[in-house]
């Protein structure tokens, strides 16, 4: 897979069905592990408003935003629930000795 | 963080979502702005927001299951006024509870499943008189600039404040008469401007679908009272939003009323209140009403978990809401005279304090 491999976090620290927020060179990431523990990450800002997802809740393969509970589904990055219209940009993820991985 | 300054108040307050106000919020950095929060660590958060169903269904049960209790019990009395009692205790489930289900299912937090939220939320709409699709995205424009002049359509008392609007409003009467108008308008094809302004173009025309289903169910209800030659069906669709008002807004203007406008602190411009449990029932928790501005994902049965867990951050909650009353009357009198005049909450001692270098024009108008 081509792009550019970067080094988030380790595995365990991200609960199952939660997200966090991951910051690199300027722009901002959400990492995701869903219940079926696999990783995704997306956009890490609303395409709403300038609100950071990480803070918001998982809800099976949802992310809620914590303003004002616009969903987007984390894996595919599409909005699903107004507020929100417009979807979020998606990046490929990949465990690597334990460690989770974001190619931007 | 953005640097924001105070918005200048030697102006006069225009607050038209199309007006002088509303720009200057937002080349103040007022708009859309970045709000203080207190910190809650994030395993607790997450355990706050986790959603049910078991709650919302228990308290949707009561709630309707009420109302058709004393509506039939109304209808039996009919005639009499032994039918009194039980219309007025009807109008407020009716026309006040039905504000806090607007709210909460707007929210899309009553409710882990989303289609009962969605149900809920429409039931609610159309008892509270506002267009569900009108209002879900005027009240994200409430949650994103709160109290921001000119930029938040959801004001409920504007300064300097009008109480004759007030007392009115106990009994329903602008709320329906505004509600009545946009109804019309939007059956006939029409988004005003304002609502242009936060109603995406997308959305605009559901807003006009759903306006034209209410009116053809009110036009069916005044039908079948000329036919019937009795108020009786109004008295149980429609008017209970007059008469059964005055407990949403007895609780709602305690929200914001007397406090700060132009700030991005929610410590400052919303009050949380201790209330009774038939009121909380009613109001469905929206008296902690700082908790829910600062964490709006947190549905309605962990508020009162969360305030325990933030309230060392926060001003103290008013005891009750003669409390509030106490302080918010006096409030708008200060306002008749002085449109700057708010009250400053205080903080206690193991609070952050406030954000002077964007709030420190504050104090001398809470003088």
């Amino acid at each position: 897979m081509s792009g550019n491999w970067i080094e988030v976090c380790a595995v365990e620290e991200i609960d199952e069905e939660d997200v966090m927020r991951f910051d690199h060179q300027g722009r901002t990431f959400a990492v995701y592990r869903s219940p079926d523990d696999e990783f995704f990450a997306t956009d890490g800002l609303c395409t709403h408003e300038y609100v950071h997802l990480a803070d918001g809740l998982v809800m099976d393969e949802i992310i809620e935003c914590p303003k004002h509970n616009g969903r987007f589904n984390y894996k595919t990055g599409e909005a699903k629930g107004a507020p929100v219209c417009v979807n979020l940009s998606v990046y490929p993820v990949k465990v690597e000795d334990g460690a989770v991985f974001i190619s931007i | 963080m953005r640097e924001v300054a105070m918005a200048d108040h030697t102006k006069k307050r225009d607050y038209s979502l199309l007006g002088e106000s509303g720009r200057t919020a937002v080349e103040m950095g007022l708009a859309a702005a970045e709000w203080y929060h207190t910190e809650v660590p994030r395993k607790d958060m997450k355990a706050l927001m986790q959603r049910s169903d078991a709650p919302a269904i228990r308290d949707t049960i009561i709630w309707l299951g009420a109302m058709i209790i004393l509506a039939a019990l109304g209808i039996y009395f009919w005639g009499s006024w032994l039918c009194v009692p039980f219309f007025l205790a009807y109008g407020v489930l009716y026309g006040s509870a039905s504000d806090s289900r607007w709210h909460e299912c707007g929210h899309g937090t009553a409710f882990k499943t989303r289609w009962m939220n969605d149900a809920v939320y429409q039931i609610a709409c159309f008892m509270i008189m506002r267009n569900p699709v009108t209002w879900r995205w005027s009240h994200t424009r409430h949650h994103t600039d709160t109290v921001i002049v000119g930029r938040d359509p959801e004001i409920a008392v504007m300064r300097p404040p009008d109480l004759l609007r007030l007392i009115l409003n106990f009994f329903g009467v602008l709320d329906v008469r505004h509600a009545m108008v946009d109804m019309l308008r939007n059956a006939f094809g029409v988004i005003s401007a304002e609502e242009k302004t936060f109603i995406p173009e997308m959305e605009q025309p559901r807003a006009i679908f759903i306006a034209r289903i209410w009116l053809a169910i009110y036009v069916v209800m005044i039908a079948t009272v000329i036919a019937m030659g009795s108020m009786l069906p109004l008295v149980l669709i429609g008017l209970p939003r007059l008469y059964g008002a005055w407990h949403h807004v007895l609780t709602g203007l305690l929200q914001h009323g007397g406090l700060a406008d132009n700030v991005i602190d929610h410590r400052l411009n919303s009050r949380t209140v201790h209330m009774n449990p038939v009121s909380r029932f009613i109001y469905w928790n929206m008296n902690y009403h700082v908790e829910h501005h600062m964490f709006p994902m947190v549905p309605y049965h962990a508020l009162p978990r969360l305030h325990a867990l933030i309230k060392h951050d926060l001003p103290a909650a008013n005891p009750s809401m003669w409390s509030g009353y106490r302080e918010m009357i006096p409030a708008f009198q200060r306002q008749l005279r002085n449109e700057d005049y708010f009250l400053k909450r205080e903080l206690p001692a193991t609070a952050r304090p406030y954000r002077e270098e964007f709030h420190a024009e504050l104090a001398p108008a809470a003088q």
